[in-house]
């Protein structure tokens, strides 16, 4: 093999070796975040057609901060990105900011689409897809009872 | 943690040495991470402009409700939620492996390795199962006046908004973007799943061949590590964006 010389770029010996209770750890706040995700799912599911706008949208935004703390121990954790000095870190984790402004202004202009469609160009007030919306949840209710 | 062991003044742009304390490969792989990251991320994000510019999407719950042999039964959550468990434990079978690597313990990372390549096997083979039955599916649609029956695939959805239909309740066609975004999207995450898998299976060959003994050290290991775990993290978001939500 080519490679049998070690990297002359390995300066430093590798020592978050202590132990696996980390690891363990770890896994156990994962499974906990992901069970509290899926408890707000079935939440959802169940008041499906029954809540309004408002506990919708914070369930979900709920449900999406929970999926970032995940994020954030898989990738600090198991990844190790925590154990790595600061610069490194920040060469990842700004670029990654954009981000922000990605969702908000995207999700901003699908939005804005609708409106303009539901409205034809905002000349005339919203109407009939918005009523449409609402009776099937209500309607699928009364079925499956 | 391995910041304390660094003396404060170090001069780390002064040549000699990596400034930023790790290695070439596995720098050069975190920034192929990130780039991949904003592939994904550019994906998800205009699932979600789509999904916010029409007023009917598909419901996550309707949609992705059924588990292998159990027929008919309304199990939403149920199939994803042990696909994601298959994911996350096997992140932790290859944080493991990259632990065992560190101690440079050649029958623990073999172990670990092993472990790992099942859990993204399951993975795969649930993910093969839902594509199967979401395109080979029979859903009454209302097209035209007629119903037709349809299964979800990337020129067709059947999750559309509900109307009257002669006295029964039946679906319309929702937006044609739903089946494209959802295949394209879990499909370039399962390639990375599929992937990852080839790269631990080399991984595992070399481990056995001995050559990372060899070499010293087990570094090979932690980079397929790293890309294994991105592959769990982006599915932590998948999973957000296609079933939660």
């Amino acid at each position: 093999m080519s490679s049998n010389v070690s990297s002359p770029e390995i300066t430093h010996a590798p020592e978050h070796a202590s132990g696996t209770g980390r690891i363990w750890k770890t896994f156990w706040v994962l499974s906990l975040l992901t069970v509290i995700e899926l408890a707000l799912g079935y939440l959802l599911y169940f008041k499906h057609g029954q809540w309004s706008y408002a506990p919708v949208i914070t369930t979900k935004l709920v449900i999406a901060i929970l999926t970032l703390l995940k994020a954030y121990y898989i990738v600090s954790i198991f990844m190790h990105l925590g154990d790595e000095i600061r610069n490194m870190i920040m060469t990842i984790v700004v670029p990654l900011l954009l981000f922000v402004w990605f969702i908000v202004a995207f999700l901003w202009d699908g939005n804005a689409w609708r409106n303009l469609r539901n409205t034809n160009g905002h000349s005339r007030p919203a109407q009939v897809e918005q009523v449409q919306q609402h009776q099937p949840a209500a309607a699928d209710k009364d079925h499956k009872k | 943690m391995s910041t304390t062991a660094i003396p404060t003044n170090t001069k780390w742009w002064n040549g000699g040495r990596s400034p930023f304390n790790a290695s070439y490969g596995k720098v050069m792989m975190w920034y192929f991470l990130m780039s991949d990251a904003f592939t994904f991320g550019a994906f998800l994000i205009s699932y979600g402009t789509i999904r916010f510019s029409v007023n009917h999407w598909a419901d996550p719950n309707q949609v992705f409700n059924a588990f292998p042999f159990a027929g008919h039964a309304n199990l939403p959550l149920a199939f994803v939620s042990l696909m994601t468990f298959i994911l996350i434990f096997s992140s932790v079978t290859m944080v493991l492996a990259v632990h065992e690597g560190h101690k440079m313990n050649r029958k623990g990372v073999e172990k670990y390795m092993v472990l790992t390549i099942l859990g993204g096997l399951a993975f795969l083979g649930c993910q093969a199962w839902e594509w199967t039955h979401m395109i080979t599916g029979d859903h009454a649609v209302l097209v035209n006046g007629q119903i037709e029956h349809w299964g979800t695939t990337v020129t067709k959805n059947p999750w559309g908004a509900h109307v009257m239909h002669e006295g029964q309740l039946v679906s319309t066609p929702g937006p044609i973007a739903f089946g494209g975004y959802f295949f394209g999207i879990t499909g370039f995450h399962g390639f990375h799943v599929f992937s990852g898998v080839i790269i631990n299976v080399v991984m595992l060959i070399k481990t056995r061949l001995g050559h990372f003994d060899q070499r010293g050290h087990y570094e090979m290991i932690e980079k397929a590590g790293l890309y294994w775990h991105f592959v769990d993290l982006v599915w932590v978001f998948v999973f957000l964006c296609f079933y939660l939500v």
